[in-house]
């Protein structure tokens, strides 16, 4: 890709998981990169099944998230605790580090608010993903201002697809990240596709990582498929961040291997070659490739990694499973701190309807959905199926 | 403690300074709010008083302002904004609809949003395009916001506290036909006024006038002249359009048997209909006359040569009341 603002643009390890240069003097902790790897592989598995949910009725619509597993993965392992994560909707693998559980993502992907609610304190202040395209930008710089206000050394990181750059509230953001200098880290997951508008006619600048030299700070590329290399980046604009120098954006490239979500048929719009190349590139095949030739990886721990993860993977769904309905009444307990007296009328009106519902189909549910068992001994896709070119069970 | 006569607007800045000086976490942002203190100067002596971290002037985007004000209630700030002319409202909506009003509902309680936005509403001051707006029907739409209108400085002073106490986001308009005109005796006392009930201007048995906003003015003269020809109107402020407090509303309605409504904003879907469809829920048998509305006509605010016929204007109030005087 052209660069006419000559960016920097950060890659280590070419797709075959090759050193291309030095790495960063961190990369000797191969404890460190197998366990970026088991994220990476945890986040894939729980993903596929979270598709499979989807397509046995058990969610409803779910964003995948394969193919961009470095990018969320190095996010996750390099922010602080006090830091505040806001993404987007395709960061299960951030979230997970932060603290969100598997089931609360099935929760909230399986029509539940409870799945937003974040159980563990460590997510506690972490946004909830957010589906209005690039409006959490906003709420990030909000974040950050609160934490410059009380002068804390605390950073707000968001994230958004490329598709995101181009509405006003993501420039309004880096607008006003710039002129404060605020604490945030902009991550630009740009996996080439905005449904099905395609890169090249989203934008008419040759990176997205330049609209950061608008708004006044620093902007650079990097491949978001080389986790050593979002992972050194990122964690250079944590710091930078933190210590009072300014906001950064970071334009990850990678490629969404997935569907937008599941309600979507890529195939639609994109050629099965396009989709093949990029299978070629994929980040965790990439990093494992990397180990292997280290000596630190083989068959043995990849089998042990997967058994390991995929009954995490279960067990989050089992809990999930097991949650049940919030109870009716409880959709007029959080819209307000404490429901209006003026508003009263209303939920009376809701408790009738309730009761009318319950009268009506008085006979007792079947349980049907309980046949529905994963299939044990699942493994994990690095490479695109025979039979559907969009990496989908 | 002394009390000096004080306009609207200065029992806003009354307000706002008590707010402030009462909790750390009382944030004003905003376009101008700072060394200006603001483009009516509602905001005048914030930033001398609190200082640049706390009265905050923003780049000039309302999408930001809002979205921003999002992100530090999340923080346990409490921002409050401005944003100059409800004219300029529109780019923040998306982030007051889609966020400030259901931060708390989507996460179970884990984030909330105790907010509020002040704005400008209304017609009336000669102003430019787009200044004249009186869109609150927009927002009582909206679940999870409350919508606050006064209409004297007393109010303007105590609901404000109130909606910057309030944990939830308050939308605050402020009437500009009303920013100087009748200055009021008004003792800095912090005492709030509730977020959910009407205010009973005066009582009344022939018939309840209900309003709110810049209309309450005209409302008020209304009742005069009708009291001068021996009909005894009750004259009640809504102050508070989300939640409707219908209860007060009802009770007047059933007394009185006839009801005016007038607000300044579009007839079609404006909250008059709303509480005129209540009443009939609620009072139908009660009702000696079908519920008038005196509003604006369904236009947008002409500019200013003609606004004062926008308005809906004292002898059409009086008009109103002799159709549900005279119903048989």
């Amino acid at each position: 890709m052209p660069d006419s603002l000559q960016l920097p643009y950060t890659r280590y390890l070419d797709p075959d998981g090759r050193l291309l240069g030095a790495l960063p003097a961190w990369a000797d902790d191969f404890d460190l990169l197998c366990r970026l790897y088991r994220q990476m592989v945890l986040t894939r598995l729980f993903d596929q099944k979270a598709v499979a949910l989807q397509r046995t009725g058990r969610i409803g619509t779910y964003a995948p998230t394969i193919g961009q597993e470095a990018i969320g993965v190095a996010i996750g392992a390099l922010m602080k605790p006090e830091d505040v994560l806001v993404p987007y909707y395709r960061d299960t693998a951030a979230q997970f580090m932060r603290g969100v559980r598997m089931e609360e993502i099935l929760l909230y992907w399986g029509g539940d608010e409870r799945g937003s609610a974040y159980a563990d304190p460590a997510a506690a202040e972490d946004f909830p993903l957010c589906v209005p395209i690039a409006t959490q930008a906003l709420h990030a710089c909000g974040v950050a201002t609160a934490m410059k206000i009380r002068g804390e050394h605390r950073v707000a990181v968001t994230t958004c697809g490329d598709g995101a750059t181009s509405k006003g509230d993501f420039l309004e953001a880096l607008n006003v990240a710039g002129a404060w200098q605020l604490p945030v880290v902009f991550v630009v997951n740009n996996n080439q596709w905005a449904i099905s508008v395609p890169r090249r006619i989203q934008c008419g600048a040759p990176t997205l990582a330049q609209k950061a030299i608008g708004a006044g700070f620093h902007g650079e590329q990097v491949d978001g498929n080389d986790i050593l290399a979002v992972y050194e980046r990122m964690q250079l604009a944590l710091e930078r961040a933190r210590h009072g120098k300014g906001p950064v954006l970071l334009e990850c490239l990678s490629y969404r291997l997935g569907d937008h979500t599941t309600a979507d048929d890529a195939t639609r719009y994109r050629s099965a070659e396009e989709v093949k190349q990029a299978w070629q590139e994929e980040p965790i095949k990439r990093l494992q490739a990397f180990l292997a030739a280290q000596g630190v990886w083989d068959e043995g721990r990849e089998q042990a990694l997967i058994g390991e993860c995929q009954a995490l993977v279960q067990q989050a769904v089992e809990t999930f499973e097991a949650a049940g309905n919030q109870p009716a009444a409880s959709v007029f307990d959080y819209v307000y701190a404490q429901w209006p007296a003026a508003l009263a009328e209303q939920r009376e009106a809701f408790r009738e309807r309730v009761a009318r519902r319950s009268a009506q189909s008085a006979s007792p549910s079947s349980g049907a959905a309980r046949h529905l068992l994963p299939q044990a001994g699942e493994g994990y896709q690095m490479r695109p199926p025979a039979d559907s070119m969009e990496g989908q069970p | 403690m002394s009390e000096a006569k004080l306009s609207l607007l200065e029992a806003v800045n009354l307000a706002l300074h008590r707010a402030m000086r009462e909790d750390d976490n009382v944030v004003v942002l905003g376009e101008d709010v700072g060394v200006n203190g603001g483009v009516f100067r509602a905001t005048l002596g914030l930033r001398e008083a609190f200082g640049f971290k706390r009265v905050i002037d923003t780049p000039l985007a309302e999408t930001m302002i809002a979205g921003l004000a999002v992100g530090m209630a999340a923080q346990g700030l409490k921002p409050v904004m401005e944003i100059q002319f409800m004219g300029f409202i529109y780019p923040a909506l998306d982030q007051l609809v889609s966020h400030a009003s259901r931060l708390r509902n989507r996460t179970r309680g884990r984030l909330s949003c105790p907010m509020v936005l002040r704005t400008p509403m209304g017609a009336g001051i000669r102003a430019p395009e787009h200044h004249s707006e009186s869109t609150e029907a927009l927002f009582a739409h909206i679940p999870g916001l409350r919508v606050v209108i006064p209409s004297s400085p007393a109010r303007a002073y105590g609901l404000l506290l109130a909606a910057i106490d309030d944990p939830d986001p308050v939308i605050f308009l402020e009437p500009t036909r009303l920013y100087r005109m009748n200055p009021q005796e008004l003792a800095d006392d912090g005492v709030r006024l509730p977020l959910d009930s009407c205010f009973t201007l005066r009582e009344g048995s022939d018939l309840t006038l209900v309003s709110w906003g810049a209309s309450v003015h005209e409302t008020l003269q209304a009742a005069v002249q009708l009291e001068q020809r021996g009909v005894s109107a009750e004259v009640i402020d809504v102050a508070c359009i989300k939640p409707l407090d219908l209860d007060t509303l009802e009770a007047s309605v059933r007394k009185t048997g006839r009801c005016v409504i007038v607000h300044e904003a579009p007839k079609s879907c404006g909250v008059g209909a709303e509480i005129a469809a209540s009443l009939y829920e609620r009072a139908l048998l009660d009702l000696q006359a079908p519920i008038q509305r005196v509003t604006a006509p369904d236009i947008p605010p002409p500019l200013y040569r003609l606004e004062q016929l926008y308005i809906p204007g004292v002898a059409d109030i009086l008009a109103a009341c002799d159709t549900v005087l005279d119903y048989a």
